[in-house]
């Protein structure tokens, strides 16, 4: 049987790369970088190394790197971090579409006294821009704004989007954890004065993470303890898996072209090919711009997890915003905030490429999908 | 991954009577595409009375599509009195269990089939008998469907109604209704339940709680037709007495005995008493 990994917007592999700079730091070089002796100074220089490879993906200084566990704890880092040293009352502007890491810990700003804004996406999945500069005009906010959303990869156009927040006075936050490795970032041309990464999503391990805080970003510190990463988190740094994360980076930047050109190719040879093979098919995002590597196709009249299950069955993992592959009882909240009708809904999956993919695995899954569609419709009352 | 038994996965990949049976005598439809699952039911009775044939159409999830085939394997040859007794429990059990969150997929199974029973009964082809007090408006589930599962699963939380029903499962609106409908059903158990068992005794409280029966329910009865008796021996469960008076040579004393003595001590004693007459 086939292996075809289409889901790695969920996580993504490896890169051997990654685990062959990685390994010394589990064998040998174990030490703790803060330890005033060989064993810790020999390995205090690598996470630097990492730190200036990581910044380099996204042009950033290196000292405005902090490491951490996950996207998830950088995104709560920003925004709690950013809210304690505003104040209560403050406003925090975000989208409806923002995943989960970002959208909880809002609502819990909410709870705890702060003023939430959840801006709204049309049918294509893009931010209304006059809507945020109305949100931001009334005073010095926060604003958090995914780069590009992960479940149907559409991006949304952060450099105009940073030019309205700095107009107004807001800061800035941004989850790049889908973008990074897959679109070019800068932000030294981008005024973003935050910005998290994740490393299980460009092929280092789960277990890592970065948030990026711009040079005199006010910001509370959110994990209290020691003084590692000049006391902006504390916690013994992860060594293997930040020297492994800045192996990522550098593999991710000089792959980023490859990404926009081949991997893009692919994803649209696998999109028209299953538009044409299918019936009845909606792609969700279709008329914004969206990741090079992400396609969510919306199957009429069934239902994700049983596409996913039978989909596993041929060897092909892809992922639903269906309600039943979550155990809640709604589809994916992007999909529904985008106003896609439940009778497309229940039924869109993601098949989402990476750098390892090939067109022999596009063509497999063209081939094997219609029939599983086809079983499925047979199956159901409203085909 | 969903930790699916090998039956669901058996019937979601090879999902037994598809289709829709020609001149069906009862139809059943529920669910709806913005719900997520859906659930056609068509059967055919034969001469008997017993449904001959039943098919399904379905959408929706893996476990949804296996309830729906394993509902039309439990009900085929089955009488419309027998098949109106399927409970959704049932179909989980016939799959070899659900998971908790995809129990809702056996109750549409049951939905299905009471729809498609009163159809062939009435006519009806709406949902007429599920109709009633909508309380969740996001799912539309009536109060009535709430008490059903509630009452047939014996469930405790409003969790597990979402999971058994969906009800609760969208803004969560009608939470104050499920607890409400959850307490009902919890009373009407508790009121139907059988009464807990006598607390245990020594042998010295029984005989004086039997002393004190004899002494305030049985003896005045006697006494006023000149009768008395007499507690000769207690022996667990067993009684032993001795008529006096007018009730030794009374011809219906075996009657008095059974009737009035021995029921009175099974009424406020135990009623594993049993009564025996000392004739030495």
């Amino acid at each position: 049987m086939k292996n075809v990994y289409f889901d790695n917007n969920a996580t993504t592999c490896v890169a051997p790369e990654v685990v062959e700079a990685m390994l010394p730091f589990l064998t040998d070089y174990w030490g703790n970088p803060s330890s005033m002796h060989h064993f810790g100074g020999q390995v205090g220089r690598h996470v630097e190394e990492a730190r200036a490879k990581v910044a380099a993906l996204i042009n950033a200084d290196p000292s405005e790197i902090v490491f951490t566990s996950c996207g998830t704890e950088s995104d709560n880092m920003a925004l709690v971090g950013a809210a304690e040293a505003a104040g209560k009352g403050t406003r925090i502007v975000t989208t409806r579409v923002e995943h989960p890491a970002v959208l909880s810990p809002c609502r819990h700003l909410k709870e705890l006294g702060y003023d939430i804004v959840e801006l709204g996406v049309d049918a294509s999945g893009q931010l209304d821009l006059s809507a945020l500069r109305k949100a931001v005009a009334a005073g010095p906010c926060i604003v958090s704004i995914m780069w590009a959303n992960n479940e149907t990869g559409v991006i949304f156009p952060i450099e105009e989007i940073a030019q309205i927040v700095k107009g107004a006075g807001g800061v800035l936050h941004t989850d790049a954890v889908q973008a990074a490795g897959k679109l070019p970032i800068d932000v030294a041309t981008t005024p973003i004065d935050m910005l998290s990464m994740s490393g299980h999503k460009l092929h280092a391990p789960k277990g890592v993470g970065i948030l990026y805080v711009r040079k005199g970003t006010k910001l509370k510190t959110f994990m209290l303890g020691g003084h590692q990463e000049s006391g902006r988190r504390a916690g013994t740094e992860n060594v293997p898996y930040i020297v492994g994360l800045g192996k990522a980076c550098e593999l991710a930047a000089s792959s980023i072209d490859e990404e926009r050109t081949r991997v893009a190719a692919l994803r649209d040879r696998l999109e028209s090919g299953l538009l044409a093979s299918c019936t009845d098919t909606i792609v969700n995002g279709a008329g914004a711009p969206r990741l090079p590597n992400t396609t969510n196709i919306s199957f009429q009249f069934i239902e994700g997890e049983a596409i996913l299950y039978h989909l596993s069955d041929a060897g092909v993992a892809a992922s639903s915003g269906s309600a039943c592959t979550s155990g809640s009882l709604e589809p994916s909240h992007v999909i529904r905030a985008m106003g896609v009708p439940f009778t497309s809904a229940h039924g869109s999956i993601r098949f989402s490429l990476s750098r390892y993919s090939t067109e022999e695995e596009v063509d497999y899954v063209i081939e094997h999908m219609p029939p599983i569609v086809a079983k499925l419709r047979e199956l159901s009352p409203f085909a | 991954m969903w930790d699916y038994t090998d039956k669901v996965l058996d019937h979601f990949k090879n999902p037994r009577n598809v289709g829709v049976v020609e001149n069906a005598d009862g139809v059943g439809e529920v669910g709806s595409l913005a719900c997520g699952d859906a659930l056609k039911l068509t059967f055919k009775l034969d001469d008997d009375g017993r449904i001959a044939d039943a098919k399904f159409q379905t959408f929706g999830c893996a476990s949804a599509i296996a309830s729906s085939s394993a509902l039309t394997e439990i009900i085929k040859g089955m009488t419309l009195e027998e098949a109106a007794n399927v409970t959704n429990q049932d179909i989980a059990d016939y799959l070899g269990g659900l998971p908790e969150q995809k129990m809702h997929c056996s109750v549409m199974g049951r939905e299905a089939l009471e729809v498609a029973i009163e159809n062939y009964r009435t006519g009806e082809t709406s949902k007429k008998i599920l109709e009633g007090k909508v309380i969740c408006t996001c799912f539309g589930i009536t109060e009535e469907e709430v008490q059903r599962v509630v009452r047939d699963n014996e469930l405790t939380t409003v969790e597990q109604v979402t999971n058994y029903c969906k009800a609760g499962g969208g803004c969560g609106g009608c939470t104050p209704d499920i607890e409400r409908i959850i307490e009902e059903a919890r009373l009407e158990r508790e009121k139907s339940a059988p009464a807990p068992p006598a607390p245990k005794m020594t042998i010295l409280q029984k005989i004086r709680l039997i002393e004190e029966t004899i002494d305030r329910e049985i003896r005045p009865m006697l006494q006023r037709d000149g009768g008395d008796l007499e507690l000769i021996d207690v022996d667990g469960d067993r009684v032993i007495i001795s008529f006096r008076g007018m009730c030794a040579q009374c011809n219906v004393a075996e009657f008095t005995m059974k009737d009035v003595v021995e029921a009175k001590l099974k009424e406020f004693v135990s009623p594993q008493i049993v009564v025996e007459e000392d004739k030495s």
